[in-house]
This record gives C-alpha cells, structure tokens and sequence, in this order.
C-alpha cells in the first residue's frame, strides 16, 4: 500500500465529492418536464419530435402503477428487440466476421442481461457478437435500462418531495429526456477522450497481422497465418456502458482489454464515470426534498461503506499470494495473476471495488484470481445490495429503502412513530421496503444453494475447494444485483444457468422495481405534518452511522454464513495450510 | 388489455425513435469524429513494417527468441490470441496455478541465467488479466536486458539504456504503475519506431 494508491484515492474521493453538485443540478433540470438545460437549443427539437412519434403529451403526469406499467412493458418489449437482433445477427449488416446467430438460450440470458442493466457476459464479445448486434442489440439496452433506473429514482424522490399528490412523474418524458439532455451529450465527449487514448471505433473486419518473429505461430487453428486482432465500434460502447453503470464489455477481457481500456488515465475516468450519475443522484435528492444535509448524509454513509471496501480490498491484493515466497516469485507487486501491468493492484482493487459497489460490472482485472479477502470485498459489495453509490438510480432506490428501514427502526428503539421527512412512515412502507430485500436475498441464496448442490451447478466450476463456492455465490450474487461481474472461471453458458442465471436478473431488477415504485406512489399521496421538533434528524453524523449499520446488519449480515463458507475459508487455507485444490 | 396494448405500442415507437439517435446517429458520428481526430489510435494503433501490418502497439505478441524481450504469459486461446481476450481465472490456492507459475519462475531464472535464490517479479510469471497485456514491470525488463544484449552481441548498458527510454512513469506522477511497451521496445531494437510517440 504506497503513497501513490493513497494520493490517487484522495482525488478521486474529491472528484467525485465536487461533481455531485454541478452533476446533480443538472440531473435535476432534466428530470423536470419543463426544464431548461444549456442543450435545449440543440436537443429540444428532437425531444419534441420523439414526443410526437411516441405520442406522448409531456404535460401529462402517470400514477405510481401507470408508471410501472409503462416501465415494465417497455423493458419487455427492448428485451424482445434485443433477442431478435442476436439471434437475427447473421442475416443482418456489420458482421464482417459472418458469425452466427447466436444460440437461444443465450440469447435470452444476454438480452435479459442487458435489459435488466446487468450486462452479464456469457458471450465472448469478439467471438460470438457482431458488431451490428453489439452497437444496436447490446448499446441500445445501455442508454435506456440505465435511463428506466434512473426514471423509477426519480419518481421515488418525487413521492417523497411532493405531498398529497397522485402522480410520481411521466415514465415517458424521463426516458426521453434522461437519453437526450444526460446520458447522451457525456457519451459523446466521453467517447472522444476514449478514442485519444486507444480505444478502437471502427467497422473493419478482424485485422490479421504477420508476427514480428517469424518463428511466433500463434495457433494453427485459429490464426495459421498471424495474429488475429478483433476490431470494432467500441468507443462509442464503453463510453455508455460506464456512465450507464451496464459494464458489459465490447470484448471479452473487458476493461483489461487494452483496446478497451489502454492508459491509466482512461481507467482512471471509466472508474469515475461509473460512480459520476449516482454519486450526482444523492445532490438531486438533497435539493428535491429541500433537505441538501440529507443528500450529503446519504452521500457519505455511502463513500465511508466504499472506502472502507477498497482498502481492505487494496490491501489484500497488494500482499498477494504468501504461496509464492516458496516459488520464489516477488511479492513487491502484489498479485498479478489476471491483472495488467499499467493498472497494478492498486487499480485494480480500486476498479473492482467501484464497479460492485456501483451494479456496474465492468472489470479491468480478473476477480476469479484475486486472493479470498480480495475477491470477499466484490462479492460483499454487491450482496450489501449495491447501495454504495450504486447503480444509475438503482443505487438510490436501493439506498432509500435502507433510508425508510433505518427511520423505522430507529423510530422502534426510542418508542416513537418513524417519521422521514415530515411524512409518517406506515405498515405499507415497511413492507414494500422489506419485500424488495427479501426478494434479494431468495434469489442469491435460493439459486446459489440449488447449484450447489446440483450436477449442473458443480460442472461449471471453473475452481475446486471453497473457492468454488464463491464462484457459485458470486454469480447469482452478480445476477441477482444486476451488476454482471464474474468469478469468470465459472462457465455459466450452458443451458440451465443460462436460464437461472437469466431468472435471477429478472427478479433483482423487476420485482424489486415494483414494491419500490409502491413505495413512492403511497409515500406521494401522504399529507405533510407540520414539524414538531421532535422528528428525528435525517441529517448529520448519526444519522450516517444509523445508516450504515442499516446497511450491514440487514443487508449484509444475512449472507455472511455462505461467506463464511467461500471467501473466509479459503483465506484461512491459504495462509495457514499448504492445501491446494 | 386495453392499457397494455397501448403501453405496448408506445414502446415500440419508443425502440424506433431512440434506436435511430442511440444505436445510428451516435456511434456514427463517433466513429467519424474518432477517424478524423485520432485515425491511427481509433484503427487499432497498428504497426506498418515493410508495408505489412505486423502487430498494435496495444497488443501483446509473442516472443520467445531470447534477442527479444518477452511479454507476460498469455491466457488469451492458446497464446496472444487477440480475438479471445482473456485470464486463466484461477484462484488464489488452485493447484495448476501454483504449479504453473513455479514452473515459469524457474524457467524464467534459467533464461536469464539468474541465481537459484533470485526473486523473479510476479509479472513476468502471471497472465495478465487480457491475455494480451502490452507491457511488462520495469524490473522484469532490466533482468531480461543481459539475455538481449548476449543474444544481440551488444553491451548490455546499450540495452538498458533503450529499456530506461522505454519506461512510461505514472501519469501525473500518481496514477497507475510504471511499465515498459514490449512491442514499442521490440521494434525500437529492430530500428523501428513508434510514429504515435
């Protein structure tokens, strides 16, 4: 752990601490129907003509089940698209490599995947997409699974900002608006900077270069002739599959790939443009509920659950494997297995850290090879349930729940009805709050347990011993929590996890959706009570601990049996045994 | 039924008309923007030798003659195989991992004619998370130079002095880790030179 981790740590907390309120305005004049951004001179005729081939009036406002509705078919009907573009591929342009159609079992599982802003990768972006599934079928679902994220924020922070009110917002309108005037204008100066720094956009065919030594053949079956270099439009995908929080990758390495992610300075903003949007999200909510120590509160509880995974994550990977002393290998750069070179342990555990807290997904190392306590922190961030920043507005949903639980809890402990934010926390907020996490956590520990102990399970693994528990865990952790990293040595394109795995991300992201959305439409349609002074502070240093212990007791502790199980034992292998699997 | 249908409908027109900005105007105009600005880099950072394409600069290759510094191990099909990008995935206390990276750190001290005892640095012995990671730590590039420097029938000083040059620091003195291009490195040996650098 030297000097350089802790100063690059320190920048990109303060970055990310000053984005939030500029980032955050802006999401607010987006988010408002009528608002005025500095783009509407470009944009608002496009936004007008797209309201006029959805046929929608953007003065009209949806209650909370209309919004649901219109999210719910919509995500639908995008899956279906992107299910007949992939098994479509072969008939359609921009497939210079002629690959198939793609099989239908992971057809589906890879367009659930994408709808759903989970971005698994069963397929192996350069060997099975081409590149007209990968820039319609795959970025399609980028914009908009991470613009319906953030929409169902929104209509939660509006059911919590106004009172007496029927509707939480028009799912329309903020779907529209959030592609036009956010996601849109970043992804292309975004995609610009990509490009100054390496990453590919192209449509040629795959480029087969003669080695530079002659005696270097690669592999007679695959390139007799040379090295194959896989090309492609994948700028324009990474800029959007970052600040979306999707973190599919264009290629198969993902963002270890070097035309993926070719200096430390564009590993640097990928990392910061993953937590850009939610970090942003926790401003609008401060400023739409006119409590701005609120959204800072919130903020903080979750850069202090953030910080204190990457440190224990930094730390782990840079002792790296006490194994190898007896090889003698140099322990000096940590462990290097499944990481490059110009990122180190040091951004890597950054990396991995950011992109489970956020349900991103992307990685720019390899978790499988990461030592126990090091893959633990991915693998406990997602199970925590992604709160920490989060995914585009899943983050704050998920957050807010936790937000209405500690309220009430609190509320319990001092015998006084909970109140948040000058509205009474009833029977019905409590339960919808805790059937969105049980729905979580039947998923993760329900599927993880029946592949375990099933013959379908077990083939899979890619790893023996209690490092293959993890790797089970970790993949239905991943689906359920839509985020789409891996324990990559697990083989999950096979049939029955192809399916199961599909199911799961269906279930955390869509039935999580609804009992959230009913929590804003009856949050909305609750009168205000007039501060009495005795409500309980939703700001301020308590309140952030609150929190925090909200998150980790009841998000967290429910699965730390199966950890104990997985991570925990293999550390304790690995150190203190010379056992192998 | 009726609300459905509707939702339905609006859904579709709502794919048609963000498909056409997201999916076809967008990363069209990236594409031209990325090919008028950057035309090396966004076409893969390819190398010409001889009017022949022979690698990017981006992407490992192997090299196994001991005249040339030699890149990390590969997972990525069966070797630097750039359209199957990816890691060994092996964890932490798997047992072809350990064996295999002992095998790689005593061929590595054979090589380079190391004594039993030398630490062999992790890089030069672990696949890179790609399989085709570009470069290599400095310090596994220094205890190359003597192999490439016999092989070459040069002073060794002459090839370090090539590696020092080809040592990239941390951008900004901070952020991420200093490293050493194995391709730009190569080629310079060969008197070929990066026309991007």
């Amino acid at each position: 752990m030297d000097i350089y981790g802790w100063v690059q740590l320190a920048l990109f907390m303060a970055l990310l601490g000053l984005s939030a309120k500029p980032i955050g305005l802006h999401i607010g004049r987006v988010l408002e129907a009528d608002g005025k951004t500095f783009l509407d001179r470009g944009l608002k005729p496009v936004e007008r003509g797209l309201y006029r081939i959805l046929r929608v009036d953007p003065g009209s406002e949806q209650d909370w089940k209309r919004y649901t509705l219109s999210l719910l078919v919509f995500s639908l009907a995008g899956l279906l698209f992107t299910y007949a573009i992939l098994r479509l591929q072969h008939i359609l342009p921009l497939n210079p490599q002629k690959l198939g159609p793609v099989r239908p079992d992971l057809a589906f599982n890879t367009a659930v995947s994408f709808a759903s802003n989970t971005n698994w990768q069963n397929y192996a972006g350069e060997m099975t997409l081409s590149y007209f599934s990968q820039m319609t079928g795959l970025v399609f679902q980028n914009f908009v699974s991470a613009a319906a994220g953030i929409a169902a924020a929104a209509a939660l922070v509006r059911g919590i900002a106004r009172h007496s009110a029927k509707t939480v917002g028009n799912f329309w309108v903020d779907l529209v608006r959030v592609n036009l005037y956010l996601l849109l204008p970043i992804c292309v100066v975004y995609s610009l900077f990509l490009g100054s720094q390496g990453v590919v956009q192209n449509f040629k065919p795959y480029i087969t270069a003669r080695p530079i030594e002659a005696t270097a053949a690669p592999s007679p079956e695959t390139a007799p002739a040379g090295q194959t270099i896989a090309q492609g439009p994948a700028a324009s995908q990474i800029a959007i599959k970052m600040l979306g929080t999707n973190g599919g990758g264009f290629f198969n390495a993902n963002a270890a790939h070097p035309y993926e992610n070719p200096t430390p300075l564009s590993n640097f903003i990928q990392m910061l443009s993953i937590f850009l949007i939610p970090s942003g999200l926790t401003y609008y909510l401060g400023r739409k509920v006119r409590n701005q120590k609120h959204g800072w509160t919130v903020w903080s509880a979750m850069a202090l659950l953030f910080l204190a995974g990457v440190l224990f994550c930094w730390k782990a990977e840079s002792d790296g494997n006490p194994r190898w002393a007896e090889l003698g290998v140099s322990r000096t750069l940590g462990n290097m297995e499944g990481k490059e070179v110009r990122f180190g342990a040091f951004d890597s555990a950054l990396f991995a850290s950011v992109t489970t807290a956020a349900s991103c997904g992307a990685v720019n190392a390899m978790p499988d090879s990461f030592t126990p306590l090091g893959g633990f922190v991915p693998l406990f961030n997602i199970q925590m349930g992604e709160v920490v920043f989060g995914g585009v507005g899943s983050g704050l949903y998920g957050m807010l729940i936790f937000v209405v639980l500690a309220v009430f809890l609190t509320g319990l402990m001092v015998g006084r009805t909970p109140e948040y934010l000058g509205k009474k926390i009833d029977s019905y907020d409590v339960k919808v709050s805790v059937l969105a996490l049980v729905i979580l956590i039947f998923s993760i520990l329900g599927f993880s347990a029946w592949a375990a102990v099933s013959p379908w399970g077990k083939a899979a693994l890619g790893n023996a011993g209690p490092h293959g528990l993890s790797e089970i865990l970790y993949a239905y952790s991943s689906g359920t929590g839509n985020n789409g990293s891996a324990f990559a040595g697990f083989n999950g394109n096979i049939v029955r996890l192809n399916i199961t795995l599909a199911l799961a991300m269906l279930f955390g992201r869509f039935l999580m959706l609804v009992p959230v959305m009913a929590l804003a439409g009856n949050l909305a349609k609750k009168k205000r009570l007039p501060p009495s002074g005795a409500d309980f502070p939703v700001g301020g240093l308590m309140f952030t601990l609150i929190l925090m212990a909200t998150v980790l007791i009841i998000g967290a502790l429910t699965f730390f049996p199966a950890l104990a199980l997985g991570p925990v034992v293999e550390h304790f292998v690995m150190t203190g045994s010379s056992i192998l699997y | 039924m009726k609300i459905w249908l509707s939702e339905l409908l609006t859904s579709f027109r709502a794919i048609i008309g963000l498909a056409v900005i997201v999916c076809g105007i967008y990363p069209a105009s990236v594409w031209l923007l990325n090919r008028a600005l950057f035309p090396a880099k966004s076409g893969g950072s390819l190398i010409q030798r001889d009017g022949r394409v022979v690698g990017s600069w981006l992407i490992a290759q192997a090299f196994v003659e001991p005249r040339y510094f030699h890149p990390r191990p590969s997972a990525a099909g069966s070797g630097y195989d750039a359209s199957r990008s990816g890691g060994t995935n092996l964890g932490p206390t798997s047992k072809t991992l350990v064996k295999t990276v002992g095998r790689r750190a005593a061929q590595y001290r054979e090589e380079n004619e190391l004594p039993q005892d030398a630490l062999v640095p992790a890089d030069a012995v672990t696949s890179s998370g790609s399989g085709l990671d570009p470069h290599i730590s400095p310090e596994n590039a220094r205890l190359q130079a003597g192999r490439v420097a016999r092989a070459r029938g040069v002073p060794e000083e002459k090839i370090l002095e090539q590696v020092k040059a080809y040592t990239e620091g941390r951008t900004l003195g901070i952020i991420g880790q200093p490293r050493v291009n194995i391709m730009k490195l190569n080629l310079a040996l060969d008197g070929v030179h990066d026309v991007g650098r």
